[in-house]
């Protein structure tokens, strides 16, 4: 991928900034409308965003030998890291207990993998806590929307949600048996939106339990404020398989869920 | 396809209350089309009316959603009733708005524009072929 060359939009919304760039194994995008759309000082903060993700990237990294999670896997002394890593660890593995209590064990940073030991992979939190942090180093610019895309998890943001002529920001929900098609889009001021599934990766979502992909659904969406929150959710609505549906339900949680035998179905807040 | 319209009336209506924000701050007569917010095929046939669900008591207050659907798919959703004024459901609704299904039928069916794409994890190469690897192509 190459390095970013946001500019102006020709078309649509016109006073839309983009770029995007590869980062923690995934393609990071980024849309800014409003002030600081394309400014210098715009382009400055993008960058510091990236600067960001760059060190959770090597903090946090599976495949980076010297990376903390690695040593915690080898089982190496790592009490001593924590304070150096920009992301704080006891934010990332109380999410992640946080994920498995409420999950019955189904979303676990801890798995066995195929040759029967134990691993140590907090990705599933990490990725959300990431987009989420360098979302809010970019909503520091004033007056300006930001729209931040990491791999797919969306975290949205308006300056004025409620202003006059405010337009929300649009997230388009791909179809996961149709990649370029969009099986619904969701308008958002303030919040997030993601989506775990079996496109472009294969089963890369497991149910730690019984360390088998799922055999009913094929992608979860959620919808919600915090995009740890909804990537988290949908994660483990898609671990929890045949579950999932009610788990989310039980969680008054807003989701779109899509079956693998490609029916799609609203899940919203129960009506109390 | 009672039993459908039924469900798709309750799940219509938990979605609006939790996620529509005009609601609570502009009052019904701010929405000009309150409930249209499903893509709709055209025609009729088997598999197609309209249903108007019962009033439901929420802790947000009373929802009413109508639904009509057409050759089996959800065309339009009209709410009729829905809660007015609390500051909680202002603060519920203040993130986001319905999902839109785009229920359109053919692979013509026109897409509707959008900012950003949600899949799930992209690699490199799935991202060279995605809609959001288009979105940001465009605008280079």
């Amino acid at each position: 991928m190459r390095a970013p060359q946001g500019q102006a939009t020709p078309s649509g919304a016109a006073d839309t900034w983009r770029a995007v760039e590869q980062l923690m194994g995934m393609p990071v995008s980024v849309a800014l409308r409003g002030r600081h759309a394309g400014s210098l000082q715009g382009r400055r903060t993008w960058q510091e965003a990236v600067a960001f993700l760059r060190t959770v990237d090597a903090d946090y990294s599976p495949f980076r030998q010297d990376s903390w999670v690695t040593r915690v896997d080898r089982g190496e002394e790592v009490t001593a890291a924590p304070a150096t890593l920009a992301l704080d660890p006891a934010e990332v593995l109380g999410r992640a207990a946080a994920a498995k209590s409420a999950t019955g064990g189904a979303f676990d940073v801890w798995r066995t993998g195929a040759d029967g030991r134990r691993h140590f992979d907090p990705s599933g939190v990490v990725k959300g806590l990431a987009v989420q942090r360098a979302a809010v180093i970019l909503q520091q610019l004033p007056d300006t929307d930001v729209c931040l895309n990491g791999g797919g998890d969306v975290s949205c943001w308006m300056a004025r949600p409620h202003g006059a002529g405010a337009e929300e920001w649009r997230i388009g929900v791909e179809d996961p048996f149709s990649p370029s098609r969009l099986l619904a889009h969701i308008p958002v001021r303030r919040g997030a939106v993601a989506t775990s599934g079996l496109a472009h990766r294969g089963a890369h979502v497991r149910d730690a339990r019984t360390g088998l992909p799922p055999r009913h659904l094929a992608a979860v969406t959620v919808v919600a404020d915090d995009l740890v929150d909804a990537d988290v959710a949908a994660t483990c609505a898609l671990a929890l398989d045949s579950d999932g549906p009610q788990w989310l339900r039980d969680r008054d949680l807003t989701a779109l869920v899509v079956r693998r035998d490609g029916s799609a179905e609203l899940i919203g807040a129960r009506p109390s | 396809m009672k039993r459908i319209l039924i469900w798709l009336v309750s799940t219509v209506a938990a979605l609006v209350l939790l996620l529509n924000y005009r609601t609570s701050t502009m009052g019904p007569a701010a929405l000009a089309h309150p409930g249209e917010y499903v893509a709709g095929t055209t025609g009729a046939g088997p598999g197609t009316g309209t249903a108007t669900g019962s009033v439901i008591d929420t802790k947000y207050g009373p929802v009413q959603v109508e639904v009509t659907v057409e050759h089996g798919v959800i065309a339009g959703a009209r709410v009729l009733k829905y809660p007015t004024g609390s500051s909680k459901d202002e603060e519920i609704n203040s993130y986001a708005l319905p999902i839109l299904l785009n229920r359109t039928v053919g692979e013509d069916a026109v897409q509707p524009q959008v900012d950003m794409v949600s899949g799930a994890t992209y690699t490199s190469e799935a991202y060279r072929d995605s809609l959001q690897s288009a979105l940001d192509e465009a605008m280079r």
